[in-house]
């Protein structure tokens, strides 16, 4: 067992084997009408608390909506705002980061010591304060991730922008005459890729965590629309009788986590980029 | 040594500013009126009149900053202003609420060091043994599991199955167990990571390999020497988690029913409690940040060379 430990831990295999898993998530989130059995929402209290069958593989919850398809239509949800956050915190922060420290001076202070408070207090306390101003609600939750999120990303393109700016090919690409924009699109946003990949991958499992623990609160997805930690919150008053039904969402929860994460570590050692605790 | 830990303390002072300004600056971009909130919290209906009152009385009807001030004010004296939902003080209700959460929180630290630091320690003392694969495992779970689902695995194996503690609730010392190491896994998971990898690092250091050559047993170097200095990133560790171990109490009191502050913010957020989820925002923002001077008090004086450094920055 430790040997195949071990074996996990070996990077040339890490990194293929998670990204063909993730991949098969997204084809699974994607086409989950098509492969769902089920309609997710469609509620039968005749078939409630089913044990597995042919129409319903992993049974059914106490109001009678088949668990598989709940699943594979929260692996939309899931996936599909992890991605959105994301990418716009990514946009965000690219813009001001580099912005930020290729003009310097003033406008690189404010920016900079806007982005020192946010990140002051841990992330969760501002995203739940903005969560409970702006009342419960998947766009809210959402929304507030994306403001909390972004101020990472715009200080580490930040500090990337400030070690590439005095670096040779830049100076001469400045001398010869390129634009400012060209420069920052031609020279400095490939040199920054490689640690973003890095921070995105492991960005991606915290979103899912996120989102997943907001609606276990009860603060983000609203019922009955099928989302992982919204299942295990309803499930849990039947764990004594039905168990499985906190006990596949989560499963499925951790997994996709365990791959991001496996995969963020593995990237993050290939590249040499380091990780923030 | 003592001037570093005068700047330390005034540099609190803005950080602390910015904290409430956002608070204030919250309620203004909210598209809820503190006022109506307020009469749909109280179950009164609201009319023009008695909107107009309540307004004047949380002065919504000053400009932003006078309001700012004002705020900053009745903080300092420790005044949260009144719940909606109980019409009480909400620092009275807050500081029922904090022993719970605080038992909690020193449980579940508790349990995270005596933990963590053996297996973090020997796992970098002995690198790659089945020992450092277990730990390297059990961090990396740790960190990739929902905390609210391992807690209901731990209420279906431990409560239901094997009937050795209770689902939820509080009272006695068997209430408190499930719920702490819940809190405690993903901290154990950062300790245990952070201690192995610091080990790792001072082995390699120059006064290992001179403590050896002068013919000091091995485990007199580790006990003594390597383990006195490695221990210090896992301070600032503590310190740093301390805001994850309060957002982290917030959950495990979901699951847990355990009847304390976090539990109180999330109703506060489903009853458009304003000034409940302002206070709480700003306690945990003041732990977070005191927590961190803390940490670094105590690192100096484990390490004084941080405060020359300082110096030397200055």
């Amino acid at each position: 067992m430790i040997r195949s430990i071990q074996k996990m831990f070996n990077l040339q295999k890490v990194i293929p084997i998670c990204s063909i898993m993730i991949g098969i998530l997204f084809i699974l989130a994607i086409f989950a009408p098509l492969i769902a059995p089920n309609d997710p929402i469609a509620v039968n209290m005749a078939y409630k608390l089913q044990p597995p069958s042919m129409d319903f593989p992993l049974g059914t919850d106490q109001l009678g909506r088949c668990n598989l398809s709940r699943i594979l239509y929260g692996a939309r949800i899931s996936l599909g705002f992890a991605i959105l956050i994301f990418v716009s915190s990514i946009l965000i922060g690219l813009i001001v980061g580099t912005f930020s420290g290729y003009k310097g001076g003033w406008v690189d202070h404010v920016l900079m010591r806007f982005c020192d408070g946010v990140m002051a207090f841990p992330s969760l306390i501002l995203i739940l304060g903005l969560v409970g101003i702006f009342g419960p609600g998947l766009t809210q939750v959402i929304l507030a991730l994306m403001l909390v999120q972004w101020v990472y990303y715009a200080r580490m393109f930040r500090g990337m922008v400030l070690s590439l700016k005095e670096q040779n090919f830049i100076v001469a690409a400045r001398v010869s005459g390129s634009s400012k924009w060209k420069i920052i699109k031609n020279h400095i946003v490939p040199n920054v890729l490689p640690p973003l990949i890095v921070m995105g991958t492991l960005e991606m499992g915290w979103a899912i965590m996120d989102i997943s623990a907001m609606s276990f609160l009860g603060l983000g997805v609203q019922a009955p629309t099928p989302e992982w930690g919204a299942m295990i919150h309803e499930g849990k008053s039947y764990i004594r009788t039905n168990p499985e039904l906190m006990l596949y969402p989560g499963l499925i929860i951790m997994v996709v986590i365990v791959t991001f994460n496996l995969l963020g570590e593995a990237l993050s050692e290939r590249y040499g980029v380091k990780r923030r605790f | 040594m003592v001037t570093y830990i005068l700047k330390r303390m005034i540099s609190i002072i803005p950080v602390f500013l910015f904290a409430t300004l956002l608070t204030t600056g919250m309620i203004h971009l909210s598209p809820v009126d503190p006022a109506e909130a307020y009469l749909t919290a109280a179950h009164i209906q609201p009319t023009d009149e008695i909107l107009a009152q309540k307004r004047q009385e949380f002065g919504l009807d000053q400009p932003f900053f006078i309001q700012y001030v004002n705020s900053i004010m009745k903080i300092c004296q420790l005044d949260f202003g009144i719940s909606y939902v109980s019409n009480k003080p909400v620092w009275d209700e807050v500081t029922n609420r904090m022993p719970a959460t605080i038992q909690l929180a020193l449980g579940s630290i508790l349990i995270a060091v005596l933990i963590s630091v053996p297996l973090g320690f020997l796992a970098g003392v002995k690198k790659n043994s089945v020992f450092d694969h277990f730990s390297r495992l059990l961090s990396f779970i740790g960190a990739s599991i929902p905390s609210f689902w391992f807690g209901y695995l731990l209420i279906f194996f431990f409560s239901v199955k094997l009937d050795l503690f209770p689902v939820e609730g509080t009272g006695t010392w068997q209430h408190l167990v499930l719920p702490s190491i819940t809190l405690a896994f993903p901290l154990i998971a950062i300790y245990t990571r952070l201690l192995r990898a610091s080990v790792l690092e001072n082995i390699e250091e120059p006064y290992v390999l001179f403590a050896r050559t002068r013919g000091i047993k091995e485990k007199t170097i580790m006990g003594k020497h390597v383990f006195r200095i490695a221990i210090s990133p896992m301070i600032t560790g503590l310190g740093m988690n301390l805001g994850k171990l309060l957002t982290g109490t917030i959950i495990v009191e979901a699951v847990f029913s355990w009847p304390g502050f976090g539990r109180y913010f999330i109703e506060a957020i489903f009853n458009r409690d304003i000034p409940v989820i302002q206070c709480y925002v700003l306690i945990a923002a003041s732990l977070f940040i005191i927590s961190n001077l803390l940490v670094d008090m105590i690192q100096m004086y484990i390490d004084p060379r941080i405060s020359r450094k300082e110096g030397y920055k200055q």
